[in-house]
């Protein structure tokens, strides 16, 4: 995989880069977490707002992966894709928030769809 | 001494207690549904990286050492979108804030009279929405001085198992036809559009959840480079401003 600095040929480059943008941002959290813990009120308004903003960004970037994704999804119509996410959470919803049954429904769609209508 | 309401289950010589039994007790939790869920959602993160174009070494090291689905997510999806080096940093920062209340929160049941700062900062790498939602569940069964040792058990067990079943699956996806390929690739966004709403127990958790959703992909057509950063920041806002307005608003009412 190429990053966005591709300048560094090195073998290690790559892994040095998923350390430094992937699991420094991620597992300082944790060790904040020990280092704090008994500290701040879990429920305060300020980490309710940081996971409001948490959740607007996870939630952006399924939108953007169901819009604009990459490989062989791309091969799949835009029109498919919103159909089978918006029936996967509509039978999630419907069966009681079973995360297996949304995710089976949006998969046969998809593959149902995509085979009804000979994208491959 | 510790005396805590569930001592009947301790046994009476604290210091005896036997780690490597609790170890396996909790690594048997890898056959739960929560732990079946999970892997289910890395099958689809492998061929969710390995369409992006990540190598199989990096994306096994990269489940091993982030060990966050939503991190995962922000940081392959920012190099498939072709976002900038300092977005995805950011992003992932933001994306994975949620696991320091997780962690505080879990820290107090972890903890024995003999756990050491630094076997509890080992162990912080293996939370995760799953494992808490797992332990959370369990604690009450496990003697106190057990817990690290039971949580460990599980935590390892299933951060290993995910990592080598993510390298077993990015093999094979090399012979999928490109309808399985696309299905697998599918996996991860819908993944997370059904649980994180599961998760949205709070009003604005769902409202940040459904500005994300519109906001994502409409501030990527005008700004790709910081799509995913206002979407957060600007959705999170509205969601957190219109959810304590409706408190405001029911609490009046009553």
């Amino acid at each position: 995989m190429s990053f966005g600095i591709n300048w560094i040929e090195a073998w290690w480059w790559p892994y040095l880069f998923i350390l430094l943008i992937g699991w420094l941002p991620t597992d300082m959290w944790r060790v904040l977490g020990v280092i704090l813990s008994g500290g701040i009120d879990e429920n305060s308004q300020m980490l309710i707002f940081v996971r409001a903003v948490a959740t607007s960004l996870v939630a952006a970037v399924i939108a953007k992966l169901i819009l604009f994704p990459a490989g062989s999804l791309a091969i799949t119509p835009v029109e498919l894709r919103i159909f089978a996410a918006v029936s996967g959470f509509a039978v999630f919803n419907f069966v009681g928030k079973r995360v297996f049954a949304g995710i089976l429904t949006a998969e046969t769609t998809l593959i149902g769809g995509a085979w009804y209508l000979g994208v491959f | 001494m510790s005396s805590t309401p569930d001592s009947s289950i301790q046994k009476p010589d604290e210091d005896n207690i036997n780690h490597l039994h609790w170890f396996l007790k909790g690594a048997r939790g890898i056959a739960s549904i929560p732990a079946l869920v999970l892997m289910s959602s890395f099958i689809g993160f492998a061929g969710f990286a390995r369409e992006a174009g990540f190598t199989l070494g990096e994306t096994v090291f990269m489940v091993g050492t982030i060990w966050a689905l939503p991190s995962h997510l922000v940081l392959v999806g920012g190099v498939i979108a072709g976002t900038s080096t300092l977005t995805i940093l950011i992003g992932v920062s933001l994306a994975s804030v949620r696991l320091m209340p997780m962690v505080m929160a879990q820290m107090p049941l972890l903890r024995g009279k003999n756990t050491s700062r630094w076997t509890l900062l080992l162990l912080s790498h293996f939370i995760a929405i799953t494992s808490w939602v797992f332990l959370q569940e369990r604690y009450k069964n496990v003697p106190v001085d057990a817990r690290a040792s039971f949580f460990a058990g599980f935590g390892i067990t299933i951060t290993v198992v995910c990592t080598i079943l993510v390298g077993f699956t990015y093999a094979l996806a090399g012979t999928f036809p490109p309808i399985l390929a696309a299905a697998l690739f599918f996996l991860t966004p819908v993944y997370f559009l059904t649980s994180l709403w599961g998760a949205a127990y709070l009003l604005s958790d769902k409202w940040a959840m459904i500005f994300g959703l519109i906001l994502g992909p409409l501030v990527h057509m005008v700004w790709p480079d910081l799509d995913i950063l206002l979407a957060g920041a600007v959705g999170g806002t509205l969601a957190f401003g219109i959810a304590r307005l409706q408190q405001n608003r029911k609490g009046q009412s009553s």
